[in-house]
């Protein structure tokens, strides 16, 4: 589909306009949830869990009690009684999953290091560190299940009053015999385990929040550093009891997520409880190093992944069997985060059969949750690091593989065997353009040299190509995943009287642009400048719809949204300018932000004089209401499906094990693009959070459960400096799915890159026998790795 | 990540700054503070007070004295690592502080801070150990030069007395040859293993995070004065180092990197 405004228009939807954002943000204007000044407001300090699983035989608060500023001590008994509910799970994958009820504070037991176990509210937040310090709890120690393959076994229990670890086993087994018979007849197989490491996400701006309660009134005002003001007030609603009219949640500037903020945390419901409590605006405030343990990480799998092939390379099944750490609860969309890949175990190749289970699986470790990508990157990591190695056993290049299993363009839309339609692609002629971008030919001839030459700075060539699902997502399909909410998404947009134009959306921006975005969209449609358009969001009272920020939705489901609402204002104002024209409706066309007649344009209506028309009402037409504004809650009809080759050239030191990304060549299709500037920002972000993964991040546990690497002085969270310039292509192919053709491109960079840097590590030491490096490939791993390569030769 | 409370003073000359010292056993130097902040937050270091001499204004220099280049305390890691005087004179300590950290700590940290701190992991200490630097303390009972072989002691620990102050450090000019071998995860971290190799009459090499203290690469320099290659060199490297394990490496990887990283800089130094 394609997008109907007339040609004479000039076009802003494509500019690579600076983001409209970035002042406030650059010269500190911006305030964040801490920066808030609230008078009088409480310091809230957490007394955490030193032990990843424990029983809790003794709170001795008396100390802290008493010490100077302390307003209030309390335990998880304590507070028992102000739950309406326990926290929220709000994707319960299978009937009989099993949801140990978690509530903010601990009573009872702890099941990781790190989790809330006394709440310490005092006048000030040093008061209230100190007297926390003050706080003397006894415990019990438990034997901690810490690692996947010990979990699955249930020989010990990371919950006490389970009598599995195992909280759902969830299967798509579309065609067995057809997997079974294509195990049998294949030519060769490919069966390997791969470790989607624990991430930390390490957002700029930790959370922080303060709640405001009106005393009198019985209302609260939320301030949290979240994505989702609107689930989080429903949430809210549901666990405290407070009727949702009474809470206003407002995000205000938020300093980036990657899903972590895409939650419902037990330091928001503390606060709010004990705002009602204390009757007292009360807020918190994480620190680095407790953010780290208390704050959901991300990925946590091992995937046991099988291929099966023909002689010539041709891939005819899938077989995934995978275990999900869930960590020690189920945070907000925990159980859902690998269903997200579950469709997609056989990336952008056309697989006739195919097979998934998952097994999700309690641990004593901080709680894992949606992280850029959940689930699509695990998926793409499996299928391209076991499509290289398919290529090495059949000796043929991992280009060439890919290319001879490719879903063909003309397949669109595609039906998988998952049961996904995928919408638009041109997967050869993306490989095609990344290829040759990269220089694909001379790289593997200097590969060569080098190896001819013993080099001991070896090269590697990594491709990787993907495709996720996004744009969440059609309602009615995530009914069918049992999932507790809609994928809608709602935009009101409003002309003022003075023909300036309000836009409302529902999405909750956080480092992604929508305000630039949004008001390129509006103004593309409208013929005006951006410049007058303001965007709104990211406040309950102002934007009461929405579904807000995360899965690459905004875009193409709000942005939708938006240009759907703009153009039901436009057929308003083409009602009222046919009325005041005196010429009927079909007879106008509107171009450069004017209705005029066609074939005459001299006698035009520019929409600034309908705009106040609408407002003074003096001259409507019969049945038009007042005020020119419409609103729309959009349900996208299907999925969109982003795609693109990734390609990691990296230079391994044979010597030290060191690994030097020395380029990265990513050739993304997400569909039109609305401001490539911004595109861009995305895909170098997503790039540099998938090579982290491959090269530098990983929580580490040591056996007793405690998180080594707390602090970012440990967690070694890239900077540009190990970063090479990334040379980015597109390739457009517009989604059918909306009215836009767009997709979405927030995930992206992180889903096609890891795999694509571990291919070229693993390229890089093939001729030594290597064929798998777990992730991070860290120095001493790798050079362990040639060592072992090495003596086996 | 906040620090138990503590008394702060701020001094304006050297001699105000061991007075105040002097008067309470539990007091800290504050200079650019990007070790002792770290270590309070985490509490760590609780000092009863952190005597501040950041704002002493003569201890910032870099001068030439006869055949030393003398460096103030005070002296930050961006002018070490820009100063023409040390580029000409002492060109190994320009390359080592800019590979300090980030340019913000670079432009907070000091070299006498880094130095007193006495960390085998931190890069100006090894360096100045193969230089063979001395450095310049004041007390209540006046002024005394300590050699480099004689002022890292222990884990964090020199031989500054609770109540002096580092004031200067006297590197030798004449190393005209050097190298160094920094390696690291990320540009901003400490190094996992580094090593300064100098050259002048003879060759001298330090070890960064090799040992509790900053090391000499003893073994090393007595093959190269008997003669041996730089490979039958770099081969002992480790001999006499003590490293631990930790996050990001083993002993034996660490021993290795020692051995790789002291033959790259010794045939850096041709």
């Amino acid at each position: 589909m394609t997008m109907t405004d007339s040609p004479q228009q000039e076009r802003i939807i494509g500019e690579r306009r600076l983001r409209r954002e970035d002042p406030g943000l650059l010269s500190g204007e911006n305030r964040f949830s801490d920066d808030l000044v609230v008078p009088g407001a409480l310091h809230l300090v957490l007394v955490r869990s030193p032990h990843a699983h424990a029983k809790i035989l003794h709170v001795d608060a008396n100390a802290a009690r008493s010490m100077p500023g302390v307003v209030a001590v309390l335990t998880g008994q304590d507070l028992q009684s102000e739950w309406a509910a326990p926290m929220p799970c709000a994707w319960p994958v299978t009937p009989d999953m099993k949801n140990p009820a978690h509530y903010p504070l601990a009573t009872e037991y702890v099941h990781y290091a790190g989790e809330c176990v006394v709440a310490v509210v005092a006048r000030s937040q040093i008061e209230a560190v100190d007297a926390a310090g003050a706080v003397i709890v006894e415990y019990e120690e438990l034997t901690p299940v810490l690692d996947l393959e010990d979990a699955v076994t249930d020989a010990s229990l990371a919950h006490e009053e389970l009598d599995s670890n195992a909280s759902f086993v969830w299967s798509l087994d579309p065609n067995p015999e057809a997997v079974e018979a294509a195990f049998r007849e294949a030519a060769v197989t490919v069966s390997e385990r791969y470790v989607q490491q624990r991430l930390i996400p390490a957002a700029m701006e930790p959370r922080a929040m303060v709640v405001v309660p009106s005393p009198m009134g019985g209302d609260y005002t939320v301030y949290s550093a979240t994505q989702i003001p609107h689930v989080l007030r429903v949430m809210l609603a549901l666990t405290t009891g407070i009727p949702e009219t009474k809470l206003r949640v407002v995000a205000p500037s938020v300093g980036g997520g990657f899903g972590s903020k895409l939650d419902v945390y037990a330091e928001e419901l503390l606060c709010l409880v004990l705002a009602r409590r204390l009757r007292q605006p009360v807020r918190f405030t994480e620190e680095r190093g407790e953010g780290t343990m208390a704050t959901i990480h991300g990925r946590g799998q091992v995937q046991y992944m099988e291929l099966a092939a023909n002689a010539d390379g041709k891939v005819t099944a899938v077989r995934v069997k995978l275990l999900a750490d869930m960590g020690a609860y189920l945070q907000l969309v925990t159980p859902g985060v690998p269903l997200l890949g579950a469709f997609l175990y056989h990336g952008v190749y056309d697989i006739g059969a195919y097979s998934f289970t998952c097994t999700g699986l309690f641990t004593n470790k901080t709680p894992t949750d949606a992280y850029r990508g959940a689930g699509r990157p695990e998926a793409t990591y499996a299928i391209e690091r076991a499509m290289d190695t398919l290529a090495r056993k059949l000796a043929m290049d991992p280009a060439e593989i890919r290319r001879r299993n490719f879903i063909a363009a003309e397949k669109f839309p595609y039906e998988s065997v998952a049961g996904l339609v995928f919408d638009s692609g041109s997967y050869q002629e993306n490989l095609a353009k990344a290829l040759d971008r990269a220089g694909y030919a001379e790289l593997r001839a200097e590969q060569q040299r080098r190896r001819a030459a013993g080099d001991p700075r070896r090269l590697g060539i990594g491709v990787s190509c993907y495709v996720e699902m996004c744009g969440l997502a059609p309602s009615r399909v995530l009914a069918s995943l049992n999932y507790g909410a809609g994928g809608w998404e709602a935009a009101t947009v409003r002309i003022l009287p003075t023909s300036k134009v309000q836009v409302v959306t529902g999405t909750a921006p956080h480092g992604q642009g929508h305000e630039t975005s949004w008001s390129m969209i509006v103004a593309d449609k409208l013929g005006i400048s951006p410049d007058d358009v303001e965007v709104l969001h990211s406040d309950t009272a102002i934007a009461p719809h929405g579904m807000d920020t995360y899965g690459s939705r905004s875009l193409s489901v709000g942005g939708t949204a938006i240009y759907l609402a703009t153009e039901r204002v436009i057929e308003k104002a083409l009602k009222i300018a046919a009325h005041q024209m005196e010429v009927a409706e079909e007879d106008l066309e509107y171009v450069g932000a004017s209705f005029r007649v066609k074939g005459s344009p001299d006698q035009q209506l520019p929409l600034a004089a309908i705009a106040f028309e609408a407002f003074t009402a003096h001259n409507l037409p019969d049945g038009v209401e007042p005020n020119l504004e419409a609103s729309i809650s959009w349900d996208p009809p299907n999925f969109t499906f982003p795609n693109g080759t990734h390609i990691a050239v990296v230079e391994v030191d044979e010597e030290t094990g060191r690994v030097q990304l020395e380029r990265y060549i990513a050739v993304d299709d997400c569909g039109n693009q609305i401001n490539p500037m911004i595109v861009e920002g995305q895909v170098h972000g997503g790039i540099t959070q998938g090579v982290a993964q491959a090269l530098y991040e990983e929580a580490l546990y040591d056996a007793s459960g405690q998180l080594l690497n707390a602090s970012l002085a440990d967690y070694l969270v890239p900077s540009a400096a190990e970063l090479p310039s990334f040379e980015l292509g597109s390739t457009v192919t517009p989604s059918p799915t909306n009215p836009l053709g767009v997709k979405g491109v927030g995930e992206a960079g992180t889903i096609g890159s890891a795999p694509a840097v571990i291919n070229a590590v693993v390229d890089a030491l093939a001729d030594l026998g290597v064929t798998d490096c777990p992730m991070p490939a860290t120095p001493e791993r790798v050079y362990s790795l040639i060592q072992q390569a090495t003596a086996a030769r | 990540m906040y620090p138990s409370s503590f008394d702060y003073r701020r001094a304006s000359s050297v001699q105000e700054a061991i007075a105040m010292l002097s008067s309470d056993e539990d007091a800290k130097v504050l200079a650019g503070g990007h070790s002792l902040i770290p270590l309070m937050k985490l509490r760590l270091a609780s000092p009863s007070m952190l005597v501040d001499i950041g704002r002493i204004s003569n201890l910032s220099y870099v001068r030439k004295e006869g055949s030393q280049v003398a460096i103030g305390a005070l002296t930050r890691h961006r002018d070490v690592e820009t100063s023409e005087l040390l580029a000409h004179e002492v060109p190994i300590l320009s390359k080592v502080a800019g590979q300090i950290g980030d340019p913000s700590v670079r432009h907070v940290g000091t070299i006498g801070g880094s130095t007193a701190h006495g960390d085998g992991a931190a890069d100006f200490p090894a360096a100045l150990l193969a230089l063979g630097a001395t450095m310049v303390a004041e007390g209540p009972s006046g002024r005394r030069e300590i050699a480099a072989s004689e002022f890292f002691k222990g884990f964090l620990e020199t031989a500054l007395a609770p109540d002096e102050i580092l004031t200067e450090i006297r590197v030798p000019t004449g190393f005209t040859k050097y190298a160094f071998q920094k390696f690291n995860r990320r540009a901003q971290d400490w190094a996992i293993v580094g090593v300064v190799a100098v050259r002048g009459e003879r060759t001298n090499v330090g070890f960064i995070n090799m040992g509790p203290t900053p090391l000499r690469a003893t073994a090393v320099e007595e093959r190269l004065s008997a003669g041996a290659s730089v490979e039958e060199a770099a081969a002992v490297a480790d001999e006499g180092t003590s490293p631990s394990a930790d996050i990001n490496a083993s002993v034996e990887y660490r021993r290795h990197l020692a051995r790789v990283l002291v033959k790259r800089a010794l045939s850096e130094l041709g």
